[in-house]
């Protein structure tokens, strides 16, 4: 397995970086983040269906590109990059889910990059055998309410697990309550179905391997995006330090300075190799994708977290205010750090799959 | 003085000063003349001459007495840089018209020293204060100042010589918010309000009286303020278990599904670390018999921003989904600076600022192995030249 990028994988990221610097500059998700619509619905349809990056990982018989999630994973690299406000986390987790279910009907909608399906489970919900369930079935309607679902609001169509099965409901037939997140650019929502209509799409086991699927393609381009988020704040710092001149000369000329950079360089190199690893397995399927993504969570999910913190302070003040980046990629990343589960639940998790027992 | 006769002084001042009953101002007024504010300044401006480590125990025992306080965490700044530079730098005039007000909260105090081009190069700031008769004119703008939006005063520093090098051509004075030519503009901050802001002065005109300090020795005075600036960040007195670790300590006793083995270490070490930053600080305050700090002072501030970012973080984590919500991103222009009554998430967004004011924690670095463990300094290519002919 290559970990380096193909030909391909860079003339994709290429495009999608061309859509982003055009239509998602800070700028304007930083003032999306206030307004009605926090989610960008027009970037995510021209990412979506003209980019085709929804058929990345779907197959041509349902309707996709037939590539793979390592192409998808570079389109993760630059949404987090971007910190673009698009649902492509929660739409990956469900495409891989109803992959593993071969729901041809639901997948070609997605493919084709017409409709949003996301996965309705808590952002926060950790490396786990069987999904989290809160919600309960009468017959084929649900009635329950899930907390903290990411991408919930930009879904057409949301999967829910309830008693041993998973359905599909029309995102319209549930209410979604907008909840206040510290990351304002992956909004979270708390989804409450009462009798919604649902159809079930599966019982039993394929319904724990579509959750244990669908949070694994979750948590692998997770690490991409951390990334991708890593790099931006490393990129902008280190523009930032060379221009910014204290005592008659760049600040980027301290050796205090100099040293952490050069560090977080080594850690982002690092979280590079190991994400391309993780997506590299989950493409092949290889029987190493389990260690492979929590290894890529416990270790991108904190490079992630320094190097935004890093920027905050090679910054000084000005990374302290709402009318700089910094904060949206602190926020961005504080959080990926708690989505699908913190470093320290993937270490427990390494550990077993690893045989180190504590 | 020891504790027991403090405590009688208090008892005896509570008989004739029932809080109950008395109006807030006055009670605070009275506490300030009978020396019983800030017990380490001299008789007669607040204090007893007692030791400055003698102050919880009066603050306690006032407290006891459901008596009203000053509200600190509105006048921190007043508090803890304004008030010990006019102690010291002060005339004898100027400590009896600002030190009192300032202790009762009468009057807020802000600091008008950091400048967009000046941060921590602070010396090579651009306002300019110009002579005119018995007064000055002063021009500039500064940026990051905290809660400027309330204050009546403002300890400000400028340049009045600029054919001197940085250091030699500032002078410190004491700036009326109220002067027509100063505009304060609100600053967002990452938390949503805006604690701090931008100041705009445009020929504002301060009497010679209210300068602090000689001409062209304002560096000097200057170093008062940021000297104890650091110790008020980082060296306030708390009981075991508060601040940031208090509250984090609360959600684990409290939520016994979060705990796992790994986060009770993590959990663990932060605990120590917080309570070798209390007794530190302690010890520091102890040796603060005369209220004025040294270099020394950076280190607990230094200490203060790594265990409230540590701890933020952790925090977060610990929670979980819950780390995921943020209570209120709406811009407000806050009164104070608190942080017990918000969501996690602002303690971590607010903790980032503490390694960044009042001097970075890589400044902070430069002066503990340069001024106290004495190392070669860095080359500095400008302390020697004109500061109008520095490059910019
Ligand atoms: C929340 C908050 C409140 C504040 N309140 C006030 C206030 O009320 N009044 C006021 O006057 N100011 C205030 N400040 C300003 C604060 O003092 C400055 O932000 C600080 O001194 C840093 O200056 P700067 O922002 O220009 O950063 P810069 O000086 O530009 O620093 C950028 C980076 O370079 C590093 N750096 C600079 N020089 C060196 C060096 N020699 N060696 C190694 N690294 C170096 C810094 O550590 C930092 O990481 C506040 C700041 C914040 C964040």
């Amino acid at each position: 397995m290559s970990l380096l990028y193909s030909d391909v994988e860079e003339e994709l990221r290429g495009s999608v970086r061309r859509v982003l610097a055009d239509r998602a500059p800070w700028t304007a998700v930083l003032k999306r983040t206030e307004s009605d619509e926090p989610y960008d619905q027009a970037l995510w349809r021209t990412l979506a269906a003209d980019i085709g990056v929804a058929a990345l990982p779907v197959p041509e018989e349902f309707g996709g590109a037939g590539a793979s999630w390592r192409e998808a994973a570079v389109v993760a690299e630059e949404l987090g990059r971007a910190v673009a406000p698009v649902p492509y986390l929660g739409a990956a987790m469900a495409t891989e889910a109803l992959l593993t279910l071969a729901a041809d009907e639901l997948l070609r909608p997605v493919a084709a990059g017409q409709r949003t399906v996301v996965l309705a489970v808590p952002l926060g919900t950790g490396p786990t055998a069987t999904p989290p369930v809160s919600v309960r079935a009468d017959g084929d309607t649900l009635t329950g309410t899930v907390t903290g679902v990411a991408d919930a609001l930009a879904a057409d169509v949301l999967l829910v697990f309830a008693g041993d099965a998973i359905y599909a409901v029309e995102a319209a037939a549930a209410t979604r309550t907008p909840v206040l997140s510290l990351d304002l650019t992956r909004r979270l929502a708390d989804v409450t179905f009462d009798a919604a209509p649902a159809r079930r799409l599966a019982a039993g086991e394929p319904t724990r391997q579509a959750w244990r699927a669908g949070w694994r393609a979750g948590a692998v381009l997770l690490a991409s995006e951390q990334l991708g988020l890593a790099e931006w704040c490393l990129t902008t710092t280190v523009e930032y330090v060379k221009t910014r001149h204290q005592f008659g000369r760049p600040v980027g000329s301290f050796q205090a300075l100099k040293h952490r950079l050069a560090e977080l360089w080594v850690a982002v190199t690092q979280a590079r190799a190991v994400a391309r690893y993780a997506a590299g397995c989950l493409a092949d399927d290889d029987p190493d994708t389990a260690v492979a993504a929590s290894l890529a969570q416990a270790h991108c999910s904190a490079v992630a977290v320094r190097a935004a913190e890093e920027c905050v302070q090679m910054h000084g003040g000005i990374a302290m205010t709402w009318e700089h980046p910094a904060h949206l990629y602190l926020k961005r990343a504080k959080s990926d750090s708690i989505a699908l589960g913190t470093p320290a639940r993937h270490r427990a998790t390494l550990a077993g799959l690893v045989d180190l027992p504590g | 003085m020891d504790a027991t006769e403090l405590r009688e002084r208090v008892r005896d001042f509570l008989q004739r000063h029932d809080p109950a009953t008395m109006d807030r101002l006055e009670f605070l007024r009275a506490r300030f003349d009978a020396g019983l504010a800030w017990i380490s300044y001299p008789e007669g401006l607040g204090g007893l001459g007692a030791p400055r480590s003698l102050q919880p125990v009066v603050d306690n025992e006032f407290a006891a007495a459901g008596a009203p306080d000053n509200d600190p965490m509105r006048i921190a700044i007043g508090l803890g840089m304004a008030a010990p530079t006019i102690l010291r730098h002060g005339t004898d005039e100027q400590r009896r018209r600002w030190l009192r007000p300032l202790w009762t909260g009468e009057e807020v105090w802000c600091q008008l020293f950091s400048e967009p081009g000046a941060g921590s190069d602070l010396a090579a700031l651009g306002t300019r204060a110009a002579r005119d008769g018995d007064g000055w004119i002063v021009n500039g703008q500064k940026v990051w100042t905290s809660l400027a939006h309330e204050a009546r005063w403002a300890i400000l520093i400028a340049r009045t010589d600029p054919a001197l090098p940085k250091h030699q051509g500032i002078t410190y004075f004491v700036c009326d918010m109220t002067d027509p030519g100063v505009e304060v503009r609100p600053l967002r901050q990452i938390t949503g309000e805006a604690e701090f802001n931008e100041v705009f002065l445009s020929d504002v005109r301060i009497p010679d009286a209210h300068r602090l300090g000689e001409v062209g020795e304002g560096w000097r005075v200057a170093q008062t303020t940021l000297m104890n600036e650091r110790v008020a960040i980082g060296g306030g007195a708390v009981p075991r278990g508060a601040g940031f670790i208090g509250v984090v300590a609360r959600a684990w006793r409290e939520r016994p599904e979060l705990r796992t083995p790994g986060q009770h270490d993590a959990l663990m070490k932060l605990w120590v670390s917080a309570e070798a930053g209390r007794l530190t600080a302690q010890r520091l305050r102890e040796q603060l018999a005369t209220g004025q700090p040294g270099f020394e002072g950076s280190a607990v501030k230094y200490a203060f921003a790594r265990l409230n970012q540590e701890i933020s973080g952790f925090e977060l984590e610990l929670l979980g989904e819950d780390g995921l919500r943020y209570d209120d991103y709406t811009m407000r222009r806050p009164t104070g600076v608190g942080w017990d009554a918000r969501s996690p998430g602002y303690r971590y967004l607010r903790a980032k600022g503490n390694s960044i004011e009042g001097g970075t924690s890589e400044i902070l670095s430069n002066i503990i192995a340069e001024r106290v463990l004495g190392l070669p300094p860095e080359i500095r290519v400008d302390k020697d030249v004109a500061w109008k002919d520095l490059p910019r």
